[in-house]
């Protein structure tokens, strides 16, 4: 059985790790003050389809875990208790834990069992207060509550359609609306035993009698059906829950032996679901309780918070902190069904498989354009259907590559879920006020750049956190919000796509940095123009900070931030003003696979200049161009002396013409350095798939890869930085 | 050598060779102006038609290279053995054929004069290489098979192709 079960593992580290996320995404986009009961109910799913997950391969530290958090989210949910801001400190302590657990389990690194034995303390103790303590903010709630009758039902629909995704598992456990009575219960259950091992058994009374008290009445080895009789507190649905993990609830009954009080619809639609089998009951749970809903009276949440005002306003303004997985998690502030659904229709595919579909539709591209080149030599008078046939598979063919282009892509929100909680954990530790806006969380990138872009984006926010934003009372002795606001916004302009780190906070110092170049004996004057100056942070050990202290002003990090980027084929530029805020800008390209390009030609050659360097093309005049010490070009563009590469002298190659003016200039800016480049001919802009040179040959000087052409041929693109470096 | 033998076992390639000795292995030939020579035909992907068309050209790389072609897709390096053994005109007919390789992970093609057939050759067949001094190193070549009255030299197109002579592999990467 656990031979069998280990192929499983990865998905549930994967998926948990996933969860963990959702979740904690959740607690951080949770306001304490008024918690809408959905964001509630998310973290409460996480949690549970992690016990879930960790029960069945026999993860107990971690079902321990999870259970704790599932008691105490459960009396949250239900409105005993009151949500206040040291319990979702402490659930994300407990979300650490689950983290560390989960590395545990998967071979690097253990969980602290001080700091579990801790948490598991502090989450105890808040779940054993007593509902008393509650406020009493029952009567608001209702009269609040009817301001918006929508409310209500959205949610109820938003939790019922991920009801689906989770099947048995979860049945019921989304309905909110089951009233608590802390009446104790008495279920009759009676389940097949059949394929359980022992430890699984094990397991499960381990299980039911952390909700209650249970008697076995009968079980015979023969028969395998074991009788119970357990008495309990919990809410029917939870020890059905707790049962269906283990057993096939198919062979699963329990019946309420004395009825309490609470005797309403929902108790009887809920007990005649369980008897049907497991998808269908799903499904019927579905129908009776979007039914319950409607029915419900609003005021039917007990202490459940879910003011209305709130909701809408978190819905108009879902780009402020809440920004968590918005795109991908049920929980995310916009309660909309559209979000809801959108994570049951994905799947997990392997980027292999991804990467080899994409290289055979570029394939597939090509043929395409060489039999297009092919029939135009055809006469279409002749041959009407083949032309009309062509264009049809050029539509197609182009549409194609542009959804299997797609599938990399990944929104920014990937990326941006995880700064709320370091900008929260951060602003608490530096007794800062900051607040974290994210915009354009849609915004697409390409999956490779999204995973090497958290990096240096988290160092830029812990350095905007560290040094841009001051404390409270320097913020109101400026005149500014004692609050700062941090903001990450993301958006495509052209190719490229453009994510900005801002701060509101105090700016760079261009006197203190030009004072600490100097001290480091950098190049530097004081002509330099803004620009320039804020550059120099990126210096390898530049640090202007006072004091180092664990966050930042070591001086590295700065200079990797910069090199990653680069890396990429990005470029970082800063804006800042002294006492209003400093702007971090990075560019980078959509995607890595694919370069806009202009093809240039030299003798016979074509070779790829990418498009992203080059600032101009010009026609130059003999007298624009002079010589320096006999040898080395320059021209003046626009009283710019840039030196000349001409590129047949770079690859040996004989041009149609050696003199300059029958040529044309390409103005190439590398990171700021300028030069002209000298080709023969423009031929026209491309979309190029970037095919790498290295992998059968080796590098070559000048070339930093080669693609394929629409005629088949193969065309070489250019190093730009290097080569324009090599004339600096 | 047993020590050579051994550390050469673990690679697929020789332990499959060795195996194979025991009944036949089974080269490629090929021609070389007037020479003709032999490798393993378990390196060979496919052979193609040469196509001077199709080559780009790459700047400042040794006359031998005669640049990359897209096959299906993947730019492969079109070596021409001829220029890099002086053996014979590279003159380019229809005979000339282009051997794909594909060595080690990469893939490469190497321009021949025309490939003859494809011979299974029993291990005491193959006698061991003298000393002399030929164009490629005698350190490329397992050994000297003789078919009736021909004589095939057997080179080891791995160790070739990888070897900084060639220059077709960063030598700082591995």
């Amino acid at each position: 059985m656990s031979t069998d079960l280990e192929q499983f593992y990865e998905v549930f580290f994967e998926e948990s790790s996933e969860l963990l996320a959702e979740m904690e995404a959740c607690l951080l986009g949770l306001d304490v003050n008024s918690p809408s009961i959905e964001d509630l109910n998310a973290i409460f799913r996480a949690a549970h389809s992690i016990k879930g997950g960790a029960g069945t391969f026999g993860f107990t530290d971690m079902t321990e875990m999870t259970h704790m958090l599932e008691t105490l989210l459960d009396r949250l949910r239900k409105g005993e208790l009151q949500v206040r801001s040291e319990m979702v400190d402490a659930f994300l302590k407990a979300g650490d834990v689950i983290k560390d657990q989960l590395a545990g389990h998967r071979g690097d690194g253990t969980a602290d069992p001080a700091v579990v034995k801790e948490v598991c303390e502090e989450l105890q103790k808040f779940s054993e207060e007593t509902p008393g303590a509650t406020p009493t903010n029952n009567g608001n709630n209702e009269v609040s509550a009817e301001y918006s009758q929508e409310q209500p039902q959205q949610e109820a629909v938003a939790v019922i359609e991920s009801c689906e995704t989770e099947l048995s598992s979860e049945i019921g456990g989304e309905s909110p609306i089951v009233a608590e009575d802390t009446n104790q219960t008495v279920y009759q259950i009676e389940f097949s035993t059949s394929g359980l091992s022992d430890g699984a058994k094990e397991n499960l009374f381990f299980n039911l009698k952390q909700q209650g008290k249970i008697e076995v009445l009968t079980q015979s080895n023969d028969s395998e059906t074991c009788h119970l009789r357990m008495t309990t507190t919990a809410p029917e649905e939870d020890v059905w829950e707790t049962l269906a993990f283990i057993v096939d609830p198919a062979n699963l009954k329990i019946d309420k032996v004395e009825e309490t009080e609470e005797s309403d619809n929902s108790t009887s639609s809920e007990s005649t679901t369980q008897e049907v089998p497991s998808t269908e009951s799903t499904e019927k749970t579905k129908v009776s309780s979007s039914e319950e809903f409607e029915s419900a009276p609003y005021g039917f949440f007990p202490g459940a918070p879910a003011s209305p005002v709130e909701s809408s306003a978190k819905e108009v303004n879902a780009s402020t902190v809440t920004a968590d997985k918005s795109n991908q998690s049920l929980a995310a502030g916009s309660s909309t069904k559209a979000a809801a659904s959108g994570e049951t229709n994905s799947i997990r595919v392997s980027i292999g498989k991804v990467d080899q579909m994409i290289n055979l539709v570029g394939e597939l591209v090509i043929t395409q354009a060489m039999l297009a080149q092919t029939t135009s030599e055809i006469d279409p008078v002749i041959s009407e259907k083949l032309h009309s046939g062509m264009s049809q598979l050029e539509r197609n063919t182009r549409d194609l590559q542009e959804s299997v282009m797609s599938i990399r892509m990944l929104p920014m929100s990937f990326v941006f879920s995880r700064y709320p909680r370091v900008v929260r954990d951060l602003a608490a530790k530096l007794n800062k006020k900051v607040e974290l806006k994210t915009v354009g969380e849609g915004t697409e990138l390409d999956k490779g750049l999204i995973e090497k872009i958290a990096d240096p984006l988290t160092h830029l926010v812990r350095n905007s956190l560290d040094h841009g934003i001051e404390l409270p009372e320097k913020r109101i002795a400026a005149g500014k919000l004692a609050k700062g606001t941090i903001t990450l916004r993301a958006f495509q302009q052209g190719g490229s796509i453009v994510i900005e780190v801002g701060d509101d906070g105090a700016g760079l110092n261009r006197d203190k940095i030009m004072a600490k170049a100097k001290e480091r004996g950098l190049q530097v004057h004081d002509g330099m123009s803004d620009q320039e100056v804020w550059m120099l942070i990126f210096e390898p050990g530049f640090s202007t900070a006072d004091k180092v202290t664990d966050v930042s002003g070591r001086g590295v990090g700065m200079d990797v931030v910069k090199r990653n980027i680069q890396g990429m084929g990005g470029r970082v530029e800063i804006n800042s003003v002294f006492g209003v805020g400093t702007r971090i800008t990075i560019r980078l390209p959509l995607t890595l696979a694919i370069l806009d390009g202009l093809s240039v030609t030299v003798g016979d050659q074509m070779f790829i200049v990418p498009l992203t360097y080059i600032t101009e093309s010009l026609q130059p005049s003999e007298n624009d161009i002079r010589t320096v010490s006999g040898r080395g070009r320059v021209v003046q563009v626009r009283g710019e002396y840039l030196p000349v590469i001409a590129l047949h002298e770079v690859f040996n190659i004989r041009p149609k013409s050696s003199e300059i003016k029958d040529g044309i200039l390409v103005i190439l800016d590398a990171d700021g350095h300028k030069a002209a480049m000298l080709v023969d001919e423009l031929v026209g802009q491309h979309q190029v798939v970037i095919k790498s040179l290295e992998s059968n040959y080796r590098r070559v000087h000048g070339v930093s890869g080669a693609t394929i052409m629409g005629d088949g041929k193969v065309a070489l693109i250019l190093d730009t930085t290097g080569l324009v470096m090599s004339t600096q | 050598m047993s020590q050579q033998q051994t550390a050469a076992m673990p690679t697929s390639a020789n332990s499959v060779g060795e195996t194979a000795s025991q009944q036949m292995n089974e080269f490629l030939t090929f021609r070389l102006g007037a020479e003709e020579y032999g490798i393993d035909i378990l390196k060979v992907q496919e052979i193609r038609g040469y196509d001077s068309e199709a080559i780009t050209q790459i700047a400042n790389s040794p006359d031998f290279i005669k640049g990359v072609v897209n096959l299906r897709g993947i730019i492969v390096p079109i070596i021409d053995m001829r220029i890099k053994f002086m053996l014979g005109n590279a003159e380019y007919d229809q005979f000339t054929v282009v051997i794909i390789l594909n060595v080690g992970g990469r893939v490469m093609g190497i321009v021949v004069d025309g490939v003859s057939d494809v011979i299974g050759l029993d291990m005491d067949h193959v006698r061991p290489t003298p000393e002399f001094g030929s164009i490629i190193d005698t350190k490329y070549i397992t050994g000297l098979g003789t078919i009736d009255d021909r004589m095939l030299i057997l080179v080891d197109i791995e160790k070739l192709m990888a070897s900084e002579d060639m220059g077709l592999v960063d030598q700082a990467v591995n």
